[in-house]
């Protein structure tokens, strides 16, 4: 059994301590809006906020993150209007969409810690995979959002 | 009684009036036949491509899959284009099961190499013929547009027509004298307006007319403005259902074990050291696979990896990467197959003042989505209920017959988001073992292949090597060339009828039909099959022939004393779109103005599925070798534009893509397994990595072209020149990853 806070909902779960917090979040939970690209921590598509923190969730247990709380893209804001989202339409980035969760929710920390990131800090910052390429938009959206 | 009809084709050119096209079209049996079951009386269903609610809604039936490209909006707009409706009302639904969403266009541009348009007489005929027997409801090929940029226009104004007909009717005024326009339809003198919504359910029981006048080009209010994409707000909130989303009540979770090597068989497996593992439910067999379920994927996937199987490993556990690589080397000196020739190559080659020659490789490719592979299925007594994010719907619905036993009228197929298709998912490989799956447990089940198992058990784009020549003439032009070319043959395995009728054209596209005026060519192609399965990769055979291509024709630039771009230029006397295209991208990039040390400027132009594209890429090779892609130009002329922001998008995407095989990308094969597993080892190019991408269209009015694919092939070749103009060496091999430079 692990509880976890989520979305400001507490979960108590019938799942093993080392199981990763994605999986918790998608088949337990059954928030689908958090996706599984690589399990290893490598794509970000599985990004999600503990304590604020961009964290990759496929790559971090369930047990590690109990108590703490946990933001999820569906609880990022309640109708899409934090203003990486507002910025992600205005900047039209996405394409297929899959990695654009966790684009969106690393994105969101990294503005939320560095509210005017230079392009460096852009680069270092956001290493998530996007296969279809929507990177150029990306970098277009933070300046959006970035100015907000 | 509602009567929708599909306007299949255009058939015939009837007249024409005021600017407007007056298009003739007859209704198709299979729209007749999906007419009887997929249009109850009062739904406002008008035809296989929309319906429009009481609410005023128009809901657009879209048979093409959405995998990114943004099809589920410029679709519609070609459909709202015509209807005149209010585009704020405009909602998209998945749609199939209706012989109206059966590309036969693509399958006759993939048969005939994009030749499908020209052909005519008895070839024409025969292709056209064969494409519509052998189509299917299937994205690809960068052929959404082009396949419905009539029919969908067509589909809407006959719906305008059927509810201006309705007002008409209902107020029994002339119908000349009423409008439609912004979603209703009004007449002027009676003052009297009437909604969409409100005529909808008396239009649909109006005969849809035989003929219908399209909008001359300077009347689209939609058509060539960017629209924003309906798919979006989904997408940046968590909201948009991708296959892996897909939750029927009741779901379990399977993880797939496929076999390692390709082409083994499951021998034996011990069920029974996981059963007691928790959440596990069930260890199900397959024949070349085990899938085992639980409750959750983990747990699965726990299990799946931790069960005892023994495979078959069969013939192709001999098999590595440098074997097939030797195979497909010694296959140049074998005899082929003529693909392309013209003038004598052969004769004018020998009379040259100068010969130069070289050999080029490119390695096999996986797809890697960013949604892995996966497919949820629910078994019952009654047929089978799909959720499947999948190019290829009516091959995934016979899939699924197939493997539950039933009929195909007895599978539901709901077409997802797909997370990247790029040809992965014109595959229909995790259909037929979900069904498998469900059937055995009884429940509905999701089969979720894990990133390895969707990197190891693809269908790769071939691996290829080619052998170029040319003949350069005492001006440094070139008179002849040669190019061999010998690879795995995609189509033997997807429809290997059409390989007794030539060469593939999977192998050769992008090698042939070069807009270069060489007076003497000849190309050959040798197939080699191996155990690897092939198949379609974004762009197909234009991902490595364009790169030989381009790169080569830098090396006869370079032997000759010729600048790339004019050498280019010149030979372009006669094809002045390619050189428009051209002129612009050198243009936009500074061509010729100086560059510091280390760093080069590279050109390619490709013409594919339909589009223009010359990119110019400004590289950096710094100490150590590390190549850093700058800044890429890009400009394209792909006909009439439909949406110009998704070909800025598209454009923007296939260069990143191309690049990251370019940089990185290699399938490796060891004892018949594919090395690479994940994205630690099949790097991807990042943000960090991408350049300042710019994309210029050319104003045209010609039919549209493709935009999906055709950005992808130009960029290597055009890297690859750069690297050359900044440090000399050329890059005969990919990736450029590895190879050393300084």
């Amino acid at each position: 059994m692990v509880t976890l806070q989520v979305n400001g909902q507490s979960h108590k779960l019938d799942i093993e301590d080392e199981t990763p917090l994605l999986w918790a979040i998608r088949d337990v939970i059954g928030l689908t809006g958090t996706k599984y690209g690589c399990g290893i921590a490598q794509c970000g598509a599985c990004t999600v906020h503990v304590d604020g923190e961009a964290i990759r969730s496929c790559s971090v247990s369930a047990a590690a993150v109990a108590g703490k709380e946990i933001v999820t893209i569906e609880a990022l804001s309640e109708d899409g209007s934090h203003p990486v989202q507002k910025a992600w339409i205005a900047a039209q980035v996405p394409q297929c969409g899959y990695c654009q969760s966790g684009m969106v929710m690393a994105v969101a920390a990294l503005l939320k810690q560095t509210p005017k990131p230079t392009d460096d800090q852009v680069a270092d910052a956001i290493s998530n995979i996007c296969r279809c390429g929507t990177y150029q938009r990306v970098r277009e959206a933070i300046r959006l959002a970035g100015a907000a | 009684m509602t009567k929708p009809i599909a306007l299949d084709r255009r058939q015939v050119l009837t007249g024409a009036a005021a600017g407007a096209l007056v298009l003739g079209f007859s209704l198709t049996r299979g729209a007749r036949e999906a007419a009887a079951q997929g249009a109850a009386a009062g739904d406002g269903k008008l035809n296989a491509w929309l319906r429009i609610g009481s609410d005023d809604s128009v809901t657009i039936l879209v048979g093409q899959s959405e995998m990114g490209q943004g099809v589920y909006t410029s679709l519609p707009m070609l459909v709202a284009e015509e209807l005149e409706c209010d585009w704020s009302k405009i909602k998209v639904e998945p749609a199939s099961g209706d012989d109206a969403y059966r590309n036969v266009y693509a399958v006759r541009d993939m048969l005939t190499a994009g030749h499908g348009e020209e052909l005519s007489g008895v070839k024409g005929w025969a292709y056209g013929g064969m494409a519509k027997m052998f189509s299917e409801q299937l994205t690809g090929g960068s052929t959404s547009i082009r396949g419905h940029f009539d029919r969908l226009r067509e589909a809407g104004a006959a719906a305008r027509e059927m509810l201006r007909a309705a007002a008409a009717k209902q107020w029994s005024v002339p119908l000349g004298e009423c409008e439609a326009r912004d979603g209703q339809v009004s007449h002027t003198k009676s003052n009297r307006v009437a909604t969409y919504g409100a005529l909808a359910a008396a239009a649909a029981a109006i005969e849809p007319p035989k003929n219908v006048l399209l909008k001359p080009p300077s009347a689209w209010r939609l058509i060539g403005k960017p629209v924003t994409r309906l798919d979006l707000p989904a997408k940046v909130t968590g909201r948009a259902g991708f296959g892996i989303d897909a939750r029927p009540p009741g779901m379990l979770f399977a993880a797939m074990r496929n076999c390692p090597v390709f082409g083994g068989k499951l021998k034996s497996y011990d069920a029974a050291k996981v059963e007691k593992m928790p959440g596990v439910k069930a260890v199900v067999a397959l024949d070349d696979a085990v899938a085992v379920v639980a409750d959750n994927s983990w747990r699965a996937r726990q299990a799946a990896e931790a069960l005892p199987v023994v495979w078959d490993e069969g013939e192709a556990a001999r098999t590595g990467t440098d074997d097939l690589f030797a195979q497909f080397k010694a296959a140049l000196s074998e005899a082929g197959e003529k693909a392309y020739a013209v003038g004598d190559a052969d004769a004018t080659m020998a009379a040259a003042p100068k010969m130069i020659a070289a050999e080029y490789r490119v390695p096999f490719l996986a797809h890697a989505t960013m949604e892995p592979m996966n497919c949820t299925a629910h078994v019952t007594a009654d047929g089978v209920e799909i959720w499947a994010a999948t190019q290829v719907q009516t091959r995934a619905v016979k899939q699924a017959a197939e493997a539950a036993g039933v009929s195909e009228s007895k599978v539901k197929l709901h077409t997802t988001m797909l997370g990247g298709g790029f040809g992965r998912r014109a595959e229909f490989d995790t259909i037929g073992p979900a069904v498998r799956v469900s059937k055995a447990v009884g429940k509905p089940v999701q089969l979720l292949w894990s990133r390895e198992e969707d990197m190891r058990h693809d269908f790769y784009r071939p691996g290829a090597v080619g052998r170029l020549e040319a003949g350069i003439g005492a001006d440094g032009m070139p008179v002849a060339w040669r190019h061999r070319i010998a690879s795995p043959s995609i189509m033997t395995r997807v429809f290997k009828p059409v390989t007794w009728m030539g060469p593939d054209q999977t192998s050769v596209e992008g090698a042939i039909e070069m807009p270069y005026g060489i007076k003497n060519q000849r190309i050959d192609y040798v197939t080699r099959n191996t155990p690897v399965p092939v198949g379609f990769w974004r762009s197909v055979g234009n991902s490595q022939n364009a790169y030989i291509k381009e790169c080569f024709l830098d090396e006869v630039a370079a032997a000759g004393g010729k600048d790339p771009l004019e050498l280019r230029r010149a030979l372009l006397a006669d094809a002045p779109r390619h050189r428009a295209v051209l002129d612009l991208a050198a243009e936009k990039a500074g061509w010729g103005t100086p560059l510091p040390k280390g760093r080069g400027r590279g050109v390619a132009l490709h013409r594919s599925f339909g589009s223009i594209v010359a990119e110019i890429a400004d590289v950096e090779v710094g100490a150590g070798g590390v190549v850093k892609v700058l800044r890429v130009v890009c400009a394209v002329d792909c006909g009439t534009v439909v949406n110009p922001d998704t070909v800025v998008a598209q454009m923007q995407g296939g260069i990143v893509f191309g690049l990251t095989a370019a940089l990185y990308g290699s399938i490796g094969v060891d004892k018949g397994r594919v090395v690479e597993g994940n994205f630690d080892t099949y790097r991807m190019v990042r943000l960090a990595e991408t350049p300042a991408i710019e994309v210029y269209i050319v104003p045209s009015e010609t039919a549209p072209g493709g935009v999906g694919e055709p950005s992808v092939p130009p960029i290597a070749p055009a890297v690859v020149n750069a690297i050359f103009a900044a440090t000399g060496k050329r890059l005969r091999s990919l990736p450029i990853a590895g190879q050393t430079l300084v």
